[in-house]
């Protein structure tokens, strides 16, 4: 594998995973359990969106074979999606967003803070945007998550749920790929388990004050980021996909 | 001072064109028509983001998906002022919500239409929030001043909507023979249902004469429909739409187009809660809300905990 080879990759992974949980989150658009809550979700899911667009647009001009970040969003079957699995799970209730947004968030902080100081000039001008935006939404869902654990019996037991359901998929986020190595070892990308340290303090901090467990499952689900999904992922892009399949070539 | 002298003071200030604020004097059924203007406004933009956030996972490009979402969003934001204004008059938006789920409130029954294509969410933009825009031009003058606010704010909004609609129309005409016929029966579809958002014409609607007196309206129905036709039918042209009425036409002396006849039966219909969506909305509206309960419950019971902490 090439260094831009990597590159191509990398860039596509984070066009994935932005992408594909700024689309889940945006299933609430319209459906929340309060107005402040669409509109907060609505922007988280917007800032998402605008990363994976950056992402997307420059792993088609790394690949160099004329592929935009439509042709690379839309043109794409479940197994050449490279999210990471945690990002593709249903919306499920509240609790479920909530978790699977701050299990994310407490990971794309410190990587994102990392990848701000990376040389390669277009991946420090995303994650130097990203980080303030990033920074919100790991404080969004940190505060929602202390409310439900320390809220109600009936939030605390969904939120503990949620956090037992979910807490299979965070293994993964800190296995690199071969592309990951060599970008790390060319000092491009921080080394992804370098911030499990990070993410191991800010989910302990948030969950004893929100006085929820931290799953003792050691087991971790993995396969996201080769593309092998949950069956989510296709019916998701199914609906996602639609028109651009049924009018090949069509402009929009 | 008399209760007849406190009218005629009220009356005094609104024809002097000064704004009515919460803490004024204002009759009751001054403040009652308001809250119930205001908060059926503010049903309308919580309802309407239904039919176009239908479109979210499948709008066609990135770009589309962040426009659209980026609208719908600002229709929960207008929800959210609209909502402030009422309870600055004394009604809270918990109230304001329980009398829509109960049926009890109206909202726009432009929504109780489907949003069936990728082209009805221009259709929306362009139509929907096009006639929108002409009656809440107008509510920027309305006489309560929190209300005025909010509309100056919204209409700001609405106008990038109203582009961002026909912008989608734009392209799909310029489009393949598919896309084009997406855009056709769009347009076929929306057209009376929006001509309908005016409201009934003057001489049939209730509340428009007591509310032009008091300058919460400034315009009749009937006016501002003949506005929206007058701006609209070109734009059709110019994309090469068809509006689908068979007696339109440009009528030199009067300066305006002349048109069909609205289907009454049918906008009364779709008021009583007859319409092609009227169950599903409200169905969505109840859901999101008994489903978000366990969610306002623990912000709540947490805030509670939090503030009692702090005082201990």
């Amino acid at each position: 594998m090439t260094q831009q080879e990597a590159l191509f990759r990398f860039a596509l992974r984070m066009g994935d995973n932005t992408l594909v949980l700024g689309h889940r989150i945006s299933e609430w658009c319209g459906h929340a359990p309060v107005l402040e809550e669409d509109i907060a979700q609505a922007n988280i899911a917007l800032d998402l969106i605008g990363q994976a667009r950056n992402y997307l647009a420059y792993a088609g001009e790394v690949e160099g074979k004329g592929r935009g970040e439509d042709a690379l969003a839309y043109l794409r079957d479940s197994r050449e999606y490279i999210n990471a699995l945690i990002t593709e799970q249903p919306k499920g209730d509240f609790a479920h967003t909530i978790v699977r947004s701050f299990l994310w968030d407490a990971f794309h902080l410190p990587l994102l803070k990392a990848l701000a100081n990376s040389p390669d000039e277009r991946l420090k001008g995303i994650a130097e945007k990203a980080v303030k935006e990033v920074t919100y939404h790991l404080r969004h869902s940190s505060e929602w998550l202390v409310r439900f654990g320390d809220g109600t019996g009936e939030s605390h037991d969904r939120a503990q749920a949620a956090l037992n359901d979910l807490w299979r998929f965070t293994g993964e986020l800190f296995e690199a790929d071969d592309a990951e190595r060599l970008l790390a070892k060319a000092g491009i990308i921080p080394q992804l388990e370098n911030l499990k340290a990070d993410w191991n303090a800010t989910v302990d901090g948030v969950l004893k004050e929100a006085t929820l467990q931290r799953p003792a499952g050691e087991w971790m689900a993995s396969g996201g980021k080769h593309g092998m999904h949950t069956e989510h992922l296709g019916l998701m892009l199914a609906e996602m996909q639609v028109l651009q399949r049924t009018h090949p070539g069509a402009t929009w | 001072m008399s209760a007849q002298d406190n009218e005629a003071l009220f009356q005094q200030r609104v024809d002097d064109e000064q704004k009515v604020e919460p803490r004024d004097w204002m009759p009751a059924e001054y403040r009652k028509n308001l809250v119930r203007q205001i908060s059926q406004h503010a049903h309308s933009e919580v309802v309407g983001m239904l039919p176009e956030g239908n479109w979210i996972t499948r709008a066609p490009s990135l770009r589309r998906k962040a426009i659209l979402l980026a609208k719908v969003q600002d229709e929960a934001g207008h929800g959210l002022y609209l909502y402030s204004a009422a309870e600055t008059l004394g009604t809270g938006r918990d109230e304001m919500i329980d009398q829509l789920l109960a049926g009890k409130a109206k909202y726009s029954s432009i929504f109780n239409y489907p949003s069936l294509t990728w082209a009805d969410i221009g259709a929306i933009g362009w139509l929907v929030d096009g006639a929108a825009i002409i009656n809440q031009v107008m509510l920027c003058r309305t006489s309560y001043g929190p209300y005025s606010r909010a509309m100056v704010r919204i209409c700001k909004e609405e106008s990038f909507h109203n582009r961002q609609g026909y912008d989608i129309l734009v392209t799909l005409c310029k489009g393949t023979p598919a896309q084009k016929a997406m855009a056709q029966d769009a347009l076929d579809r929306w057209w009376w249902p929006s001509l309908m958002m005016f409201g009934p014409s003057d001489k049939d609607s209730p509340h428009s004469a007591q509310s032009m007196k008091w300058k919460i309206k400034r315009q009749g129905n009937d006016e501002l429909r003949q506005v929206f036709i007058d701006r609209t039918v070109p734009q059709a042209e110019l994309i090469g739409l068809k509006v689908p009425d068979p007696k339109l036409k440009w009528n030199e002396s009067t300066q305006h187009y002349d048109w069909g006849e609205i289907n009454w039966e049918e906008f009364h219909q779709v008021i009583q809660g007859n319409g092609p969506c009227n169950a599903e909305r409200m169905a969505a509206r109840r859901k999101a809300h008994a489903e978000g309960a366990w969610v306002r419950e623990a912000a709540l019971a947490y805030a509670e905990k939090k503030a009692k902490r702090k005082a201990a």
